[in-house]
C-alpha cells in the first residue's frame, strides 16, 4: 500500500460522509435522446429542397429497422444485390436500436427474442446465418449457442417489499388465485395445442399464419380485461400479470388491448430448444441491437451496399411499372430523386400514408385510425450492481409489482466475465396513461430532470443504495413506438390494403400485422423481399 | 506528584515490555522459528535499552520536557510498530528483518531513556535509596502485568496490531499527564499538549486503520494468526500461519495448507502431464498461488506456461513475498512462465492459441458468477483450445461431500464433446477431493512418473481412478449458463455438510 492509497483509505469514510451528509446522492449526468424528431417532423412543416440529382436504383428499401434489414437479408440470400437501403435515423435498427458506453453495450428498445416457433423458420435461418443456432434449422428442438440464451436467474418480481423468482406473483397470493393461475394456464395450453381444419394454430407467430375465424374475431371484439372477467377470472394478481404482459409487448393496458392480442402473447410462443427450457429467450447485452449489428455485418460481407443513414423519404409516387422517391439527405442538406423498379416500404404505415402522392384508396383513412403508443426507455449506468444478495441476486429481468413501468433488464447479465463491477440497467415504461396523443405531448414537454427524479425514486424502493451508485442516466423518447392492438385491430383495413398492393411497392413493416414484434417485422420483410424477387422475374 | 510519577513508571514499563513481546511474536508468526525470533528481538531490545540509558547522560536540562517528548515518541513508534511490520511483511519482504530490528532498536533506545529520566526528575523529591527501590519495583511490576496479560488477553483477543496501538495510547496519556503535573513550573506546556493530542489522534486513527486491515470478528474466525490480509476488487485474501503451517484463505475458504498442498497439486498435475512427453505449452487457469506451476516446472519438456488469474494482487503476492514464494519455489518468477491477470473466460474467448495441457483450478462453483466457469459454454471453448492430443484437468470439488456436483462437472465436460477420466485424491485438510482429466480420446494412466513426487505412486494412481460405491456416478443434469444447475447441486450438498 503506498502513501496515497493509505491516505485515501483513511479519508474515504470521511469523504463518503460528506457526500451523503445532506441525504442527497451525487448528481448523475445524462441526456434526453430519441429519434430525430426535427428530421421526422420535417415532413409536417418544411417542404424538402428540390432534388439536385436523379439516381436509378432497381430496388429501394425505405427503413432500416428489423423489417428493412430482414428484407435486405432475404434479397442478399436470393442473390439480389442491386438494392439500396435508406434509413431516416443516424443508425439503423429501428425499435431494436442500441447504444454503448465504457461499461457495456445496452438496448434502446427491443431486448430479447423468444425461442423461434415452428412457423418462424426464417428466423431460425437468420439465427443460423448469425451463428446463434447450430445444427439443423428444422430440428424439432434446435441447439442454440449457450451464451446467447438468457443466463439464470432469468426474471424476478418485487412484490410486498420482497423479491421472488419468476413474474407470476406468489408472495401474499391466496389459494383461489393459484387456482385461477392454473385454470388460465390450462386454457393457454389448450390454445397452444388446438388446430383448425387446415391445421392452423389459433395463435401463430407470425399472426398471418393463425386461423382467424369467427371465434378469433369474437375474442378480438373484447378487451383482455373484459375477457378475463367474462371467463370468471377475478384474481387481482392474474389481472396484474395479464396487464403486465400487454404493457410489456404492446404498450397498452389489458383494458385497452384486444383479447385476441392478449392471448396471443401467451399462446403463440411454443418454440423449443434442445439445450434450454421453452421459457428461455435469446438475449444480448445490447438486446436485439446485437442482431442488428451482426445482420449489418452479414449484409456487408455478402456484398450489400452500406445503409444510407439520415436519409428521409419525403415523397413517393408510383406507376404500374415503377416508383419515384425524393430522399432528403440530412448530412448534405439536399434531396435526391430515386427512380426504382420496386420499393420495399419498411417504415411505419402513417409515414407511408403521408408521403405517398397516389396511394390506393382508403390507405390514408386506414392509417389515420392506427394509434401509436409512446415509450420511455432509460439506461442507467451504475458503479456496481444494485444488489448482490445471494446466488439468486440480480436477475436479467427485474419487475416491480406496483409500478406503471415495466422494470429493468441488466445489460451485463449475459457477460461471461466473472468479475463484478459497473453495470448498465435498462428501464422501460410505455406511456399508457391518457390518449397516445396526450402522452406524446407529455413526452415532448417533460425535461430530463423530471423523468430522472421519477425513475430514481421508483428504483430506490427496491434498491435504496441505487442513487449512490448512479453515474449517468440517458433517456430515450419513442414518440411512435408501436401501434396499439386495441379491440377490433384484426379487422383493420390497413393490413388488407397493404398485403396485396397492385403497385410495385411491398410493405415490409410490422405495422402490417399490427403487432410490433421482431417476428412480425422479420416476416413482413422477408415476404416483401420474396414478392419483389417474384415480380422482377 | 510522587505517586503519580511512580504510577507512570508502572505504565511506562508495561508499554516497554509490550512492544518487545509484540515484535517478537510478530516476527515468529511471519518468519517462523519462534526461539530464534524471541532471542534476537529480546537481545536487540535489551542492547538498545542499554544504549538509551547511556545516552541519558547527555540530557542536562529540561528533564520534564525531554521525558514528555520521549513518551510521545515511544507511543507513536511503539504504537505503529505492529502495523509497520505487517505492512513491511506484505510489501517489502526482503527488507523485513531490517525494518524489524530497526523498530525494535529505536523503541528500545527510547524506552531505555525513560527510567533514568524519571529517576532524575524524582531525585529532588525522594531519598536516593527509596527512589531506586521504588522505581525499579514498579518497573518490574509493570513488566509482570504485561507478561501475564499479553498471552492470555491481549494477543488472542485484541490482536497484535490493536495491542500495539493501545499501548501507544497509554504512553501518550502518560506524557499528557506529566504535562498537566508540571504545567505551572514549565513554560511551553501548551505546545507540548498540542503535540500529545496530535499523537493521540494519530494512534486512534491507526486503531481504526487496523480494523480496515483485519476486523476483530475476522481474526476470531481463523484458528491461526493472520499474517496477511487484504481485500482486492475480487476477493479477500487471508494468510495464516501456525508454526510451519501456512494457510491461504480466499473469502474465508481454505485454498491450501502448506502441510498437505503437495498432495492436492501433485494430483492435479502429474497424472495427466506424465502421459504427455510432447507437452510444450501449458495453460493454468486460476492457480494464482503458483503451486500447480511449481509441479509443471518439474518437466523439462514444457517450454512455456501461461497462468491466467484474475487477481493481480494474488499473483504479485505469491511471486514477491519470500514466505509464499518459498512455498511455490519461485514458480511465478520462472522465465518459462507468463502471468496474465484477466478473467479466464474472457481471455480464453479472445485468445485462439492452443495448449497441450490446460490445468483448471478455479474456486468452487458457489455462486452464479463462478458457475459460468463450469458451464458447457466454457468447456466448449476449452475444447477448441486443446491441441490435437491435448488434455485438460479440472479441479471438481469433492465427490464425497458434493457427489452430484462432481458428476455434474463430468457430465458437462462430456456434453461439450470431451472424453473424461474422473479421479480423486485424499488431501487431509480438504478430505476426499475430485479431479477430471478431459481430452478428445480415451485417457491411459501413466506407467511411471518421470519427475520426483512426494505423494503419487503408480500404484496409488490406480486406486485414484477407481470410485468406491459411495462416490460412484449418479445421474445429473448438464450445467449450462441458462440453468446453472451445478450451483444448486453445490449449495444443497455443502449446506448438508456444513450445517
Amino acid at each position: 500500500m503506498d502513501r496515497r492509497t493509505f491516505l485515501a483509505a483513511l479519508a474515504a469514510p470521511l469523504a463518503a460522509s460528506c457526500e451523503f451528509a445532506d441525504g442527497r446522492p451525487r448528481p448523475a449526468t445524462g441526456r434526453l435522446l430519441g429519434p430525430d424528431m426535427a428530421l421526422g417532423h420535417r415532413l409536417l412543416v418544411d417542404p424538402a429542397p428540390a432534388p439536385t440529382e436523379t439516381l436509378r436504383v432497381p430496388v429501394v428499401i425505405i427503413g432500416g429497422g428489423i423489417g428493412g434489414l430482414s428484407a435486405a437479408w432475404q434479397l442478399a440470400r436470393d442473390d439480389v444485390s442491386d438494392f439500396r437501403l435508406f434509413e431516416m435515423e443516424a443508425e439503423s435498427g429501428g425499435n431494436a436500436r442500441s447504444g454503448e458506453n465504457e461499461v457495456s453495450a445496452f438496448p434502446w428498445g427491443a431486448h430479447y427474442l423468444p425461442l423461434p416457433t415452428r412457423e418462424g423458420r426464417s428466423i431460425r435461418e437468420l439465427l443460423s446465418d448469425l451463428g446463434v443456432l447450430s445444427g439443423s434449422i428444422d430440428a424439432e428442438m434446435p441447439v442454440y449457442e449457450e451464451r446467447h440464451l438468457v443466463h439464470v436467474p432469468q426474471e424476478r418480481l418485487y412484490i410486498s417489499g420482497l423479491w421472488q423468482e419468476g413474474l407470476l406473483p406468489r408472495i401474499g397470493v391466496a389459494q383461489r388465485d393459484f387456482e385461477q393461475y392454473r385454470r388460465f394456464e390450462d386454457m393457454v395450453q389448450r390454445y397452444k395445442a388446438a388446430r383448425d381444419r387446415t391445421g392452423r394454430k389459433p395463435f401463430a407467430l407470425p399472426i398471418r399464419m393463425s386461423g382467424i375465424d369467427a371465434a378469433a374475431h369474437a375474442l378480438d371484439a373484447t378487451s383482455m380485461r373484459d375477457w378475463l372477467l367474462a371467463q370468471g377470472f377475478d384474481s387481482p394478481f392474474l389481472h396484474w400479470y395479464a396487464d403486465y404482459a400487454c404493457r410489456d409487448d404492446y404498450g397498452t393496458r389489458a383494458a385497452d388491448t384486444s383479447a385476441w392480442a392478449g392471448l396471443h402473447y401467451y399462446a403463440c410462443r411454443d418454440g423449443q430448444a434442445a439445450n434450454a427450457d421453452s421459457h428461455s429467450v435469446l438475449t444480448w447485452p445490447e438486446g436485439n441491437g446485437w442482431i442488428v449489428k451482426r445482420l449489418s455485418e452479414w449484409l456487408q460481407a455478402h456484398g450489400a451496399a452500406p445503409v444510407q443513414t439520415r436519409a428521409l423519404c419525403t415523397r413517393l409516387s408510383t406507376t404500374r411499372t415503377g416508383a419515384e422517391l425524393d430522399i432528403f439527405l440530412a448530412a448534405e442538406q439536399r434531396s435526391i430523386r430515386v427512380r426504382a423498379e420496386q420499393v420495399l416500404w419498411a417504415a411505419p404505415a402513417f409515414v407511408l400514408a403521408r408521403v405517398w402522392e397516389n396511394p390506393p384508396p382508403g390507405l390514408r383513412e386506414a392509417a389515420a385510425r392506427v394509434d401509436y403508443v409512446p415509450w420511455l426507455v432509460a439506461n442507467l449506468t451504475l458503479d456496481a450492481r444494485p444488489d448482490d444478495l445471494g446466488p439468486a441476486g440480480l436477475a436479467w429481468d427485474n419487475v416491480l409489482y406496483e409500478s406503471n413501468a415495466l422494470g429493468y433488464v441488466v445489460a451485463t447479465h449475459q457477460a461471461i466475465r466473472v468479475k463484478p463491477g459497473a453495470t448498465v440497467i435498462t428501464w422501460y415504461r410505455p406511456l399508457t396513461d391518457g390518449s397516445p396523443r396526450e402522452a406524446r405531448m407529455r413526452l415532448a414537454n417533460t425535461d430530463w430532470k423530471t423523468w430522472v427524479d421519477e425513475i430514481v425514486a421508483e428504483l430506490a424502493r427496491p434498491h435504496p443504495a441505487l442513487p449512490g451508485l448512479l453515474k449517468r442516466i440517458d433517456i430515450w423518447r419513442w414518440a411512435h413506438a408501436m401501434p396499439r392492438p386495441v379491440p377490433g385491430f384484426l379487422r383493420r383495413p390497413l393490413s388488407a390494403l397493404l398485403a396485396g398492393l397492385d403497385r410495385p411497392l411491398a410493405f415490409a413493416h410490422s405495422d402490417l400485422g399490427g403487432l410490433s414484434l421482431f417476428e412480425e417485422a422479420h416476416d413482413a420483410g422477408v415476404r416483401a423481399a420474396q414478392r419483389v424477387r417474384r415480380m422482377r422475374r | 506528584m510522587r505517586h503519580a510519577l511512580l504510577f507512570s513508571v508502572f505504565v511506562v514499563a508495561s508499554c516497554g515490555l509490550a512492544y518487545e513481546l509484540i515484535s517478537a511474536a510478530l516476527a515468529s508468526y511471519v518468519l517462523g522459528d519462534s526461539i530464534t525470533q524471541f532471542s534476537t528481538v529480546i537481545g536487540t531490545y535489551l542492547v538498545a535499552m542499554g544504549v538509551g540509558s547511556w545516552l541519558s547522560r547527555y540530557i542536562a536540562r529540561a528533564l520534564v520536557v525531554w521525558f514528555v517528548q520521549v513518551e510521545m515518541l515511544v507511543g507513536l513508534i511503539g504504537g505503529f510498530s505492529a502495523a509497520i511490520l505487517f505492512l513491511a511483511f506484505a510489501h517489502v519482504n526482503e527488507a523485513f528483518r531490517l525494518v524489524l530490528y530497526g523498530t525494535v532498536s529505536v523503541t528500545g533506545v527510547l524506552v531505555g531513556l525513560e527510567i533514568p529520566l524519571i529517576m532524575r526528575i524524582l531525585r529532588s523529591e525522594i531519598d536516593f535509596r527509596e527512589l531506586v527501590a521504588q522505581v525499579l519495583s514498579f518497573d518490574y511490576l509493570g513488566a509482570l502485568a504485561v507478561s501475564i496479560l499479553f498471552p492470555i488477553v491481549l494477543a488472542p483477543h485484541l490482536g497484535l496490531m490493536r495491542t500495539a496501538f493501545l499501548f501507544g495510547v497509554l504512553n501518550v496519556l502518560v506524557a499528557l499527564w506529566a504535562i498537566r503535573l508540571f504545567r505551572e513550573t514549565h513554560s511551553g506546556a501548551r505546545a507540548l499538549q498540542a503535540q500529545g493530542v496530535l499523537a493521540l489522534a494519530a494512534l486512534a486513527s491507526g486503531f481504526a486503520f487496523s480494523d480496515r486491515l483485519t476486523s476483530l470478528a475476522e481474526e476470531s474466525i481463523y484458528a491461526d494468526q493472520i499474517v496477511y490480509a487484504d481485500s482486492t476488487p475480487y476477493q479477500r485474501i487471508v494468510i495464516t500461519r501456525w508454526r510451519d503451517d501456512v494457510r491461504l484463505f480466499l473469502n474465508g475458504n481454505l485454498q491450501f495448507s502448506s502441510r498437505d498442498e503437495y498432495r492436492y497439486h501433485e494430483a492435479l498435475v502429474h497424472p495427466a502431464l506424465a502421459t504427455l512427453p510432447q507437452a510444450r505449452r501449458v495453460l493454468i487457469l486460476g492457480g494464482g498461488d503458483g503451486m500447480a506451476a511449481r509441479e509443471v516446472l518439474k518437466y523439462p519438456q514444457v517450454e512455456s506456461i501461461t497462468l491466467v488469474d484474475l487477481d493481480a494482487k494474488m499473483t504479485g503476492l505469491f511471486r514477491n513475498n519470500r514466505l509464499l514464494a518459498d512455498l511455490n519455489r519461485g514458480a511465478l518468477a520462472s522465465p518459462r512462465l507468463t502471468v496474465v491477470n484477466q478473467d479466464a473466460f474472457v481471455w480464453l474467448d479472445a485468445n485462439p492459441e492452443v495448449f497441450d495441457l490446460v490445468l483448471i483450478d478455479f474456486p468452487d462453483p458457489s455462486n452464479y458468477s463462478l458457475g459460468k466457469l463450469y458451464s458447457s459454454a466454457f468447456y466448449r471453448l476449452l475444447e477448441k483450445r486443446l491441441s490435437a492430443r491435448g488434455l485438460a484437468v479440472i479441479q471438481a470439488t469433492s465427490p464425497f461431500y458434493a457427489r452430484k456436483s462432481f458428476w455434474c462437472i463430468v457430465a458437462t465436460l462430456e456434453d461439450a464433446g470431451l472424453r473424461t477420466a474422473p479421479y480423486h485424491a485424499y488431501v487431509p485438510s480438504f478430505g476426499e477431493w475430485g479431479y477430471i482429466v478431459a481430452g478428445r480420446g480415451a485417457f491411459a494412466l501413466p506407467v511411471s512418473f518421470p519427475v520426483e513426487t512426494r505423494y503419487l505412486t503408480t500404484e496409488t494412481l490406480k486406486a485414484m481412478f477407481d470410485f468406491p460405491a459411495d462416490m460412484a456416478r449418479v445421474p445429473v443434469e448438464v450445467n449450462r449458463l441458462n440453468s446453472q444447475i451445478l450451483v444448486r447441486y453445490f449449495e444443497d450438498e455443502w449446506r448438508r455438510v456444513m450445517r
